[in-house]
């Protein structure tokens, strides 16, 4: 399936499934649906409801009610204590997925329209890269990137420089893909009839490909945004105590036992306040991402 | 000459991303191999560490952490690739011929996915908190609260099958995925063989017997790749929900002690390259066949 397909779905679907047995199948399935909302929301409640509670209501047989007193008591302790790796976390994702999505753009123009012999194992090679769990070049690249890091005089390891490379290198695959996949909608002609105009690669790219890209730029900015702002096997193995970033500094409050319910609650709220206005606010763009994850079809 | 001039510019742009896929990618699963290939069981050493073989590959069986950490990735990978699986196609048929405010039920089943784990983890390890009785929170007090006290368990604790209930908040945030590629699948079976299938006198379930369910093994295969390789991996669940407790322990997180806590690299590269092999063996298939499929179109 193409993400395209998907984003099509939608809009070309029955809008009135009339025909079937009636109205009462229809019922049955907006009850389940409605039941499996609920069931899905569960933990959302949860989170709400124990963040905003004093510690005097933290006891188990008022585990699921509302607070009696709203506090955002919780909320500041969080925040607190959870705002450096907030900071790391934006100092991250933000470059990250800028230099994601501009090697995405060079790398699916090249292997959609300006391929080379070979092009096509390349791509499944490159392909491979995405699937791979991480954990499998984890320890050579820690090892790595202190020598690396010895020879040129610069940090890497346990800095956040050296997480940025690593997202933006294991994240080539995927972006490679997404703007592979929207670059083969570009009609071959139109490049075509840049060539005969005499415009090389580059200039073609800049004047006929990049001032159509936009959407293709916005799933991948979010895509890489998204999965650096979540990731927590990179960080856990790079990063050093100063620049955690927030999954690292979230499980390190939460797993303690001294945090109370309620500011492991609201931490992990704070946590995940940036991706959550990016899905509310450009959801479409983000199940395009989820889409070209599944490959095409 | 002229082909070569038509096609060398765009292998030159590529050439960053071919370098550094072959150098993270390639080279460094390659090292990790060879790593745990040799008896560098102490990181503090400067020696490169000898050549043993297949030594580590084996003697890690006669450990039993090891085979208690492959017998929890099992259960955990039946429990949820089979649930996320289930949830996420039965979601997509109830949607498939439309429903009233469609888009409002996708985007509840799947904001989950724009969170990490890490913090989902923090509100699942409340609500499968392993107190009972008066002491219950979480669920375990819901059971109590609907007269179910029967239902009341350890949770991820219980010692035959806790890996199962690691999977729920895995299901939970990955089955509405599968819904959007499910429900893609739906809306790619063309109407008019539905209809073709009911002229023909088929029932209504004689059409997605016959009809749709064939047409979805391509996207039910996208989907069992996508969810085995995540479940091979898992990582940040099971910390986010139960740290580093043995009881909870998979390759990923063995590999992250062996590594932390054990400082014994060659021990946690043998661990990572079982992970790498047990995803390898059905996504370098997949890949091959889904790119003589690409040719083939």
């Amino acid at each position: 399936m193409t993400a395209q397909a998907a984003e099509k779905a939608p809009r070309t679907a029955p809008a009135a499934p009339v025909r079937d047995k009636g109205r009462a199948g229809t019922w049955v399935r907006l009850v389940l649906l409605l039941l499996f909302v609920l069931v899905f929301l569960i933990p959302v409640y949860v989170l709400l409801v124990t963040s905003f509670k004093p510690l005097t209501e933290a006891d188990p047989t008022q585990a699921w009610n509302l607070p009696k007193v709203w506090t955002t008591e919780a909320w500041s302790v969080a925040w607190e204590k959870l705002e450096p790796g907030i900071v790391n976390s934006f100092l991250l994702a933000v470059p990250g997925s800028l230099i994601s999505a501009a090697l995405g753009a060079l790398n699916g123009y090249v292997l959609s329209k300006w391929r080379f012999p070979g092009a096509d194992v390349l791509f499944t090679l490159f392909l491979f890269g995405m699937f791979i769990p991480y954990q499998g070049v984890m320890i050579p690249l820690v090892q790595l990137m202190v020598n690396v890091g010895d020879t040129l005089g610069v940090q890497l390891y346990g800095g956040i420089p050296g997480l940025v490379l690593a997202h933006v290198v294991y994240g080539i695959p995927i972006c490679t893909l997404i703007f592979r996949n929207y670059y083969v909608t570009i009609p071959d002609e139109l490049i075509e009839a840049s060539r005969v105009d005499g415009a090389g690669m580059l200039r073609t790219l800049w004047s006929i490909v990049l001032p159509v890209s936009g959407p293709a730029f916005a799933v991948v900015i979010i895509w890489q945004f998204t999965s650096m702002w979540n990731d927590f096997l990179f960080a856990v193995f790079l990063t050093g105590p100063s620049s955690w970033p927030t999954t690292v500094m979230l499980n390190n409050i939460a797993g303690a036992v001294t945090t109370p319910y309620s500011q492991q609650m609201a931490a992990a709220i704070l946590a995940s306040i940036p991706t959550m206005v990016i899905y509310v606010l450009l959801g479409r763009f983000f199940m395009r991402g989820l889409m070209a994850g599944a490959l095409k079809g | 000459m002229t082909r070569v001039r038509r096609w060398l510019p765009g292998l030159l742009l590529v050439s960053p991303s071919i370098i550094l896929i072959a150098v993270f990618v390639y080279g460094l699963l390659g090292w990790n191999f060879k790593l745990a290939m040799t008896d560098k069981h102490d990181e503090i050493a400067e020696i490169p560490g000898n050549f043993v073989g297949l030594e580590n590959f084996t003697g890690i069986w006669s450990e039993e952490r090891w085979g208690l950490s492959v017998r929890h990735a099992i259960v955990f990978t039946v429990v949820f690739v089979g649930g996320a699986l289930v949830l996420g196609w039965l979601l997509a048929f109830l949607m498939e011929k439309g429903i009233r405010a469609e888009s409002g039920f996708r985007a509840v089943y799947l904001f989950p996915m724009a969170v990490s784990f890490i913090a989902t983890g923090v509100v699942w390890r409340w609500l499968m908190n392993s107190a009972t009785g008066e002491q219950a929170v979480g669920l375990n007090r819901l059971f109590h609260y609907a007269g179910l006290d029967f239902l009341q368990w350890q949770w991820f604790r219980d010692p035959d099958w806790g890996m199962a209930a690691m999977a729920i908040p895995a299901i939970w945030q990955m089955s509405g995925y599968i819904m959007a590629l499910f429900l893609a699948g739906f809306r790619g079976v063309p109407e008019e063989l539905r209809e073709a299938a009911r002229v023909d006198g088929c029932s209504e379930w004689g059409v997605y017997r016959h009809v749709v369910l064939p047409m979805l093994r391509p996207v039910t295969l996208s989907a069992l790749i996508i969810l085995g390789h995540i479940s091979l991996k898992v990582f940040d669940l099971v910390v986010a929900v139960s740290g580093k407790q043995i009881i909870t322990d998979v390759p990923a997180t063995f590999m992250w002690t062996a590594v932390y806590d054990s400082h014994d690299p060659a021990k946690g590269a043998t661990i990572a390259s079982y992970i790498v092999l047990s995803v390898a063996v059905f996504v370098v298939p997949y890949l091959i066949w889904d790119a003589r499929k690409g040719k083939r179109s």
